[in-house]
């Protein structure tokens, strides 16, 4: 149970700045995107670089050490692609 | 206590050290640089036991100064001109997430024309970004501000930072004698810090996140609300620090012989010092003027500038930096505190010893006359420009 309280009318109410109540996890903005990452596997070296540039909880690695994108966070910046020393990631148009 | 012979960078280094800062993180720059390798060769002789971060800008020294304070820990940082410049940014958020940082910085000229001199264009450009703002006039008043400016930005009804303004070399680089106070009594003056809100994983949330426009201004007002609650409580703060130290500087603006003066400057930073020797010469050939130090720019000295206006009744303001378009910042600034007042003072804005140029007794003396002589056959130039070679001379 968090000390501060969501419901306020006036500005006393307010904490002396704005806090979230809920996690990043349930902010999704995998909406926003136009290109979306496809990784190839076999170009892959399990590296991790796309994850730890990635600025949105939107890569996950697995146990066998492959990333994996969760697209309902992806906004499709292509950051990971960028970054891949391998250029295993490519940023490819979503359908409709 | 002890006195150390001390320049206003080693005694910004010793004031952060005496406050027990816990968080330092710096980008060298010109003439800030010597506090920071004071700050270093403390650390590294186990001396100071702080977190002294090497950071690749200002502009992440104060993101990392807010990042540090929003976990509960004192922080400290240093800069001038370019660097508080590069900092802009961060100092609005600082404000905004009411991280109580203390930072010095020394007044340097902005480039171009590329200059290392004393200039207040620098912190003048902050006005707006909701820091508090200290100029000093002497070595001993640099590293006393340092530790009121702690106890007043950490009070949990004011939450807001704090700079410390020191002129570049006049202060920087002079060496004056400064009573270094007892540890003890400082730890007595100055708790630690103990935030209401602070980053704690029992109780997770994500600090200064988006607002949408029915509570934005409820936000900003606040930060109103607490700059303004700053003045009683620096007062306060100076009271108590007088009463353990012995020393006390004017409140936010210091007054020398203004009660019954024809004419009186008013000037910030160490020129004052000068402008107090000036005064002396000229009382003492039966000349009466006086000198308004402004010590805080932010929070703005209102009721000071609204006494003097009663009092005295020929104002010139002494500005060394320009706000191009018009006029000086403390000229504003004073003119629009004078707007309420029924019986309006002879006001006249000076622009004088940017970049560095002395500002020399002869020269002030000349700037007394010139109000003395206004006071009676009327105001000559809205806007002087003092001294700036026009090929006429003088």
């Amino acid at each position: 149970m968090s000390k501060f309280k969501r419901d306020y009318k006036k500005h006393q109410d307010l904490p002396l700045m704005p806090i979230t109540f809920v996690s990043s996890e349930e902010n999704q903005t995998g909406f926003w995107k136009t290109f979306k990452p496809v990784l190839e596997k076999e170009k892959c070296i399990k590296c991790a670089i796309c994850w730890k540039f990635c600025p949105e909880p939107a890569i996950d690695i697995g146990d066998d050490d492959y990333p994996t994108f969760r697209m309902e966070h992806c906004k499709g910046c292509g950051i990971c692609a960028n970054e891949c020393p391998k250029d295993a990631i490519q940023m490819v148009m979503e359908e409709e | 206590m002890v006195k150390m012979v001390i320049s206003g960078n080693s005694a910004s280094a010793y004031g952060s050290k005496l406050a027990r800062a816990e968080v330092i993180a710096a980008y060298p720059i010109t003439p800030q640089t010597s506090i920071i390798e004071k700050i270093a060769s403390l650390v590294a002789n186990g001396e100071f036991e702080t977190q002294f971060v090497k950071v690749e800008s200002e502009h992440s020294a104060m993101a990392a100064c807010i990042s540090a304070s929003l976990t509960g820990a004192r922080t400290y940082t240093a800069s001038s001109s370019h660097g508080l410049l590069l900092m802009h940014e961060m100092l609005i958020w600082a404000s905004g997430a009411r991280t109580p940082v203390v930072m010095s910085n020394i007044n340097r000229a902005n480039g171009p024309p590329w200059s290392v001199w004393a200039d207040q264009h620098d912190t003048m450009a902050q006005r707006d970004t909701g820091w508090m703002q200290i100029y000093c006039e002497s070595n001993q008043e640099v590293l006393d501000s340092i530790l009121m400016a702690y106890k007043v930005g950490e009070s949990r009804d004011i939450m807001l930072p704090s700079m410390i303004i020191e002129d570049a070399f006049i202060l920087s680089h002079t060496v004056e004698p400064v009573d270094m106070p007892d540890q003890s009594a400082v730890d007595d003056f100055l708790p630690a810090y103990d935030p209401e809100m602070k980053l704690d994983v029992d109780d997770p949330h994500g600090f200064g996140s988006l607002v949408m426009p029915e509570w934005y201004m409820e936000f900003r007002y606040k930060i109103a609300e607490a700059m303004d609650k700053t003045r009683d409580k620096l007062r306060d703060v100076q009271k108590d620090f007088e009463s353990r130290f012995g020393r006390s500087y004017g409140g936010l603006m210091e007054f020398y012989e203004c009660e019954d003066a024809e004419a009186v400057l008013v000037i910030s930073g160490s020129v004052a010092s000068t402008a107090k020797e000036v005064v002396d010469r000229m009382r003492s050939a039966g000349k009466k003027v006086g000198l308004a130090r402004l010590r805080y720019f932010r929070p703005f000295p209102v009721d000071e500038v609204r006494w003097l206006a009663k009092n005295v009744n020929c104002i010139g303001i002494v500005d060394r930096s320009y706000c191009f378009g018009h006029g000086g910042p403390m000229a504003a600034e004073i003119y629009g505190a004078l707007m309420p007042v029924a019986d309006k003072p002879i006001v006249k804005n000076f622009i004088a010893g940017l970049g560095g140029r002395d500002l020399t007794p002869e020269v002030l003396e000349r700037l007394y006359e010139n109000m003395l002589a206004i006071r009676s056959g009327g105001v000559d130039m809205e806007i002087e420009w003092v001294d700036v070679k026009d090929g006429r001379g003088g």
